[in-house]
């Protein structure tokens, strides 16, 4: 019956249509752009000036280095960072205790909370009238709001990577603590009963053990980090600035030739995004051979 | 019990203040973790009632809802009534018009994300076919590849076909709707729906599906009393994460709605530049109130359920 046939398709239809025309269209269409792509100039001939002109441009050369730096730097600190602090606070909260629950919740606080929120309440928390500062002051370590350091809006980035690092440590948070609740205490017992202390404990049963997931997560984070706009737009600086920032600068640019560069900095943000991530596909893969 | 030593019970003793003194430096690091994690939040609250808030006071002296009035939401100093009060809200101040309009978007993209997200999760959950793989890679990629790099394009697209439906004589008006703005909201949310969903169909058990339609139940019927009860856990917690990733989206409900859609983030985002802290943090409380209500909600269907978890990572 041909209605057998097409059901699969029908019931994928609708969802995939969208994705291939919103998304995949729209990310061919930024490739041609950028390429200088933009009939309504007259100008259909494909070449990589945007590209050249972005990146090794004297005009824009040291702006786009800087930014490139800046965004691996934040990224790679932002993941590190956070991944850690939430393997070690889920460790933590995993053994019995009065307020436990409570506590689990506090954790997992700033997880639907957006990031656009996070970054802001970076301001309210760390700029040098905020509210740290003002602990720092009531406790006479400080005599004025300009003896705190510059944490948010500063040129290496603190203030972007501390705000990734308060809203990921929940998202890595709640995946650890749902990988060590799955796995249970048997290994780790085990390997006690075998006369492992308790660095040797982790290091070898139980962070193995979280590693996949910990990786896939991690994955996910470091692609959001690398390409977000609004958090480095309300914490960074005008120089050095992250790229996402740069190409929504070039692209609202009102000159309409700025936004074939605005259009090749969001594809080279995708390119090294879809790079590492091949990556790591490659080498997980590798290491699932092995063993 | 009667022949334990003095040495036994010393030894016992020290160790037991050995606990005692573990169990206070854990308790302290919990509790100032906590703080630590929550402080945006605290940070909030103060900055949203304080009044004339001097460095470097913690606590302010002197609290005020001036930034609540400011927002429009509560009548001027001295006139609170019920009246004024309704009055003033039923004026729709940009913050309430911001606030259903956001509501509005989330609970459109919920619902048709869910409808077509249903049929997809099902294929991709209990059957096997052709290029399977594929069709999953297709539906995946947009939570890998940052939203920047299809939003661009996006943007120029939504212009140049409402200029080509213009000419065929369909005046659609994509860009810079409201409609056109839920529609893109589907290519973040699309993802996590189907993922979630399709987590849900391969542990389902279609042959209750089979004997309704024996007992002579349409298909409407068999869906409405034997699919929906026993997906509803898994739909419950995709539509939260539906609505909950389309109510954080910032970047592509600036650049699609093109300044005339303004939802809750724009609102923030315009007011983050302002510099009054207090009407910032009134308008954060506002925001994430939902998202926090969300979390209470969802919480306990959250362990394991992997699928819906990555949605987090993109609100």
């Amino acid at each position: 019956m041909s209605w057998e046939r097409w059901r699969i398709p029908l019931m994928l239809g609708p969802t995939v249509l969208i994705i291939l025309v919103l998304f995949f269209g729209s990310l061919g269409f930024g490739f041609l752009q950028s390429l200088g792509f933009q009939p309504q100039l007259g100008n259909t001939e494909l070449n990589f000036d945007a590209y050249i002109s972005v990146m090794f441009s004297e005009e824009h050369a040291s702006r786009f280095w800087s930014g490139l730096a800046l965004t691996f730097w934040v990224a790679f600190a932002s993941t590190f960072i956070s991944a850690a602090l939430a393997i070690a606070i889920a460790l933590l909260l995993r053994r019995t205790f009065f307020g436990k629950r409570l506590a689990v919740f506090l954790f997992q606080l700033n997880l639907p909370i957006p990031h656009l929120v996070i970054a802001i309440g970076m301001i309210l928390v760390f700029s040098q009238s905020g509210l740290l500062s003002r602990v720092a002051g009531e406790l006479g370590l400080i005599d004025s709001p300009r003896d705190f350091p510059v944490l948010v809006r500063d040129s290496s980035g603190i203030g972007i990577i501390l705000a990734y690092i308060w809203k990921e440590i929940a998202f890595f948070g709640i995946i650890v603590m749902a990988i060590l609740q799955s796995l249970g205490e048997d290994y780790e017992a085990a390997a006690q009963s075998l006369g492992a202390n308790r660095w040797q404990r982790f290091r070898y049963v139980t962070l193995p053990l979280i590693m996949p997931g910990l990786m896939s997560a991690s994955i996910i984070v470091f692609a959001f980090t690398f390409g977000t706009y609004e958090v480095p737009r309300i914490l960074g600086v005008r120089h050095p600035e992250m790229l996402p920032v740069m190409a929504l600068d070039f692209f609202l640019n009102p000159d309409l030739n700025a936004r074939a560069e605005g259009m090749a900095l969001s594809i080279i943000i995708a390119v090294i995004v879809l790079i590492l991530v091949l990556i790591y596909m490659y080498i997980s893969a590798r290491t699932i051979r092995r063993g | 019990m009667a022949d334990v030593t003095v040495k036994e019970l010393a030894t016992a003793d020290r160790s037991a203040g050995k606990r005692a003194t573990g169990k206070v430096i854990f308790y302290a690091t919990v509790i100032f973790l906590c703080v630590m994690l929550v402080l945006p939040v605290i940070a909030f609250f103060i900055n949203a009632f304080a009044f004339r808030w001097f460095y470097p006071q913690l606590i302010p002296d002197e609290w005020s809802l001036q930034a609540w009035q400011r927002l429009g939401l509560l009548p001027p100093p001295g006139q609170f009534s019920v009246g004024n009060l309704l009055a003033q809200w039923t004026s729709v101040p940009d913050v309430i018009h911001a606030l259903g309009l956001s509501l509005w978007i989330g609970f459109l993209v919920t619902g048709i994300s869910v409808v077509i997200g249903i049929p997809a999760a099902r294929a991709l959950g209990m059957y096997s076919f052709r290029a399977k793989r594929l069709i999953e890679f297709v539906i995946i990629t947009p939570t890998i590849v940052p939203p920047i790099a299809f939003s661009l394009g996006l943007n120029i697209n939504f212009i140049r076909w409402d200029l080509a439906l213009e000419a065929a004589g369909i005046n659609l008006g994509l860009s810079g709707s409201v409609l056109g703005v839920s529609i893109v909201h589907l290519v973040p949310v699309m993802p996590y729906v189907v993922l979630t969903l399709s987590g849900v169909f391969a542990n389902y058990n279609a042959d209750f599906e089979a004997q309704a339609r024996t007992l002579g139940a349409g298909p409407f019927r068999t869906f409405w009393h034997v699919t929906f009860p026993a997906i509803l856990p898994g739909l419950f917690v995709a539509c939260l994460f539906a609505f909950l990733v389309s109510w954080s989206q910032y970047l592509l409900t600036f650049l699609i709605g093109q300044g005339r859609v303004i939802t809750l983030p724009i609102l923030l985002f315009s007011a983050a530049g302002s510099g009054n802290n207090a009407v910032i943090a009134a308008l954060s409380l506002i925001f994430i109130a939902p998202a926090v209500l969300i979390l209470l909600v969802s919480s306990r269907y959250l362990s394991g359920e992997s699928g819906a978890v990555g949605g987090f990572g993109r609100v």
